[in-house]
This record gives structure tokens, C-alpha cells and sequence, in this order.
């Protein structure tokens, strides 16, 4: 396969999903009921890229063990953001209780 | 992340410097993702410019790496770039949350705004874009963060395609929970209201289930499922304490 036939046809179509709203923004006209929605977007789709990181470790096999470090490493997380926030010290607290776990029952 | 407090009207370098320093915690975040990136496409057989390149012209970590797994597993062209069209489909939904603020804008800012959504930048920027003030300038602070993003990006993949080839299996090392960190970080200030709970819930339940789907549909799967999941307990609860039933 060509690289730059790829990374030409991934830029084109990435583009156009993310300017084709933006680009006729001014003849569109948004729904006080879409406007409402919307504001779940951001938290939403950022759960549902994680969550399947740290349950589905390998893509495919529901791990919800103690052992999985990525899960005990995601409750760190959750639990510094929940205290503190201060975005700096969840993402290195969260990476230091990962490795940690991953240490321990490795 | 402070967004700065004072809100007399800041000059646009004011704002594109703010956006700079605001995102720099999600920046480090995807420090390990980018090098990742550089690190794992030599193996995928994809060429040292090409890796470059689909870092600076489609600038979506996601899709970059479903591509290089898809590369490496010998799929076809079409398929790979209609991955990248599911995977990618979130930012579409971005930019409908970004619609009431750019109605004034012009073509070329759109372009920019367009080119440079990320996650991250998105997830900036739209705090900044609801702050009440009518500053003008609000498009500067998106620019600060989204290019201190941009630049990170293609600077790390650099580093993952030189330095990263010197390290003994980066990849094994889990460096990609950083965004799984980062991610879990920029959520839970969203978590303060029942609805957005009960969205975050459902959107992460209705991932795991539909994680087997075609092409990462899943995704977009639990994004519809967790927002309309969101809107109906909000209407629901704010129709309530009125309703006579």
C-alpha cells in the first residue's frame, strides 16, 4: 500500500468530519434540545474511549480482577480527581499506582 | 488548570498564551501516547516520513494507531480509512458543541478550529468558549492550546521514531495509561451532577458491551447511548417537582 495514498485519504476524511459542521455553521441552526446534549459530549466520549482500556486490557476479555493494574490504577485516578483537582497529580499519581500494581502481582 | 479569573477583556496573545499553559497537563498526557506512536509504527511498516506525516496532516492519536494495527495486520486501503472515519466521528459531535461559538467566525478560523479538534483541544477550549464573558478573542485561546498540542504531537512521534527504536519494548512498558490517566482526569470535574453521572455511566457500561462491534462502532455506540441517557435524566428531573402524574 502506499504511505502517503493512507496518510492522504486518513487527513482528507479526518478533516472533513471535523470542518464540515464548523463550515456551514451559520446556516445551521441548533435545537435548544440538541444544545442540551451536547454538553454530555465531552465527559461522555472520553468515558467510553477509557473504560474499555482498563476493563479490556487484551480488546476482547472482561477483566474486573484485582489484578489488573490498569483497573487498580484507574480507581487511583478517579480517587485523586475526586480529591484534588489538579489534572498534574492525578495523571502521576495514577501512573505510579499502575506501575506500582503491575510490580507487585507481576 | 485555572482558567484565569480576570475577565477584562484579554488581548489575543493574552488568550493564545492562557490556551498554551492550560492544556499542558493534557500535553504531558500524551507525551507517552505520541512517542508510542513514533515507537510502534516502524514495525507496522509504515515509512519514517509517511509516520511524520500522519501525525501533522491527520493529528488524531486514535485513528493514527488503529491504523498502524490495521497496517500491520495487511488490511486494504478502503477498510483503513473507514476506521478512521467511525473512530474519528466523535469530533463531529465536538464540533456541534463548538457550533453556537464559531457562528460569528470567519471561513479561515473555522478551518483552523477544524484542523487542529482534538480531544484534548476540544476539552480546553470549550471551558473557555462557556465562560460568560463576550471576549472577542476566545478563538485565540483555543489556537494557543491546540497548536502547543500539535507541535507536542509531532515532537514526540519524532522522538518515538528515533529515540523510541533505542528503548527495549517501549510498548510493553503500559506508557499508554497515561492517557488513560489524562482521560479519567478531565472527566470527574464533569461528574457533579446526577444526570452527567448516570451519562458517565451508561456511556462506560454501553462501551465494554459494545466493544466487540465492527470498525470501533462501539464508540460512537456508547457516545449516543450516554448522551441520551444524559438529556432524559435531566429532563426528567427538572420536569418533576411541575408534574402532576
Amino acid at each position: 500500500m502506499n504511505d502517503w495514498l493512507l496518510v492522504a485519504s486518513m487527513a482528507l476524511v479526518t478533516f472533513a468530519i471535523r470542518y464540515v459542521l464548523l463550515a456551514f455553521s451559520g446556516r445551521i441552526q441548533l435545537s435548544s434540545t440538541l444544545v442540551r446534549a451536547l454538553g454530555y459530549v465531552p465527559a461522555v466520549v472520553l468515558t467510553a474511549i477509557v473504560v474499555p482500556a482498563v476493563v479490556l486490557p487484551d480488546g476482547e476479555t472482561l477483566w474486573l480482577g484485582w489484578q489488573n493494574a490498569r483497573l487498580v490504577g484507574a480507581i487511583a485516578c478517579v480517587i485523586l480527581a475526586l480529591w484534588r483537582k489538579n489534572l498534574l497529580l492525578t495523571i502521576a499519581g495514577g501512573m505510579a499506582t499502575f506501575w506500582g500494581w503491575q510490580w507487585l502481582v507481576g | 488548570m485555572a482558567i484565569a479569573s480576570d475577565f477584562g477583556v484579554r488581548s489575543p496573545r493574552q488568550e493564545l498564551l492562557a490556551g498554551a499553559r492550560d492544556i499542558i497537563p493534557l500535553v504531558v498526557g500524551a507525551v507517552p501516547f505520541g512517542i508510542i506512536f513514533g515507537t510502534l509504527a516502524q514495525g507496522s511498516g509504515l515509512s519514517f516520513g509517511a509516520t511524520i506525516g500522519m501525525s501533522a496532516f491527520v493529528f488524531a492519536g486514535s485513528s493514527q494507531f488503529i491504523a498502524l494495527g490495521l497496517l500491520a495486520a495487511g488490511s486494504t486501503l478502503p477498510l483503513i480509512v473507514l476506521t478512521t472515519v467511525v473512530v474519528n466521528l466523535r469530533h463531529m459531535l465536538y464540533a456541534a458543541s463548538l457550533l453556537p461559538y464559531v457562528q460569528g467566525a470567519s471561513q479561515r478560523w473555522k478551518v483552523v478550529i477544524g484542523f487542529f479538534l482534538t480531544d484534548e483541544a476540544f476539552a480546553i477550549a470549550i471551558r473557555r468558549y462557556v465562560q460568560p464573558d463576550l471576549s472577542p478573542h476566545k478563538h485565540w485561546y483555543y489556537l494557543g492550546a491546540a497548536v502547543t498540542m500539535y507541535g507536542n504531537w509531532i515532537l514526540c512521534t519524532w522522538l518515538g521514531l528515533t529515540v523510541g527504536q533505542l528503548i527495549p519494548n517501549a510498548a510493553a512498558w503500559g506508557l499508554d495509561f497515561a492517557m488513560v490517566a489524562t482521560f479519567i482526569g478531565m472527566i470527574v470535574p464533569y461528574a457533579t451532577t446526577r444526570p452527567m453521572v448516570g451519562a458517565i455511566v451508561v456511556a462506560g457500561i454501553v462501551a465494554v458491551l459494545a466493544n466487540g462491534l465492527p470498525h470501533k462502532l462501539g464508540l460512537m455506540v456508547a457516545a449516543i447511548a450516554g448522551v441520551t441517557t444524559g438529556y432524559w435524566l435531566e429532563t426528567r428531573l427538572t420536569s418533576r417537582p411541575k408534574a402532576k402524574r
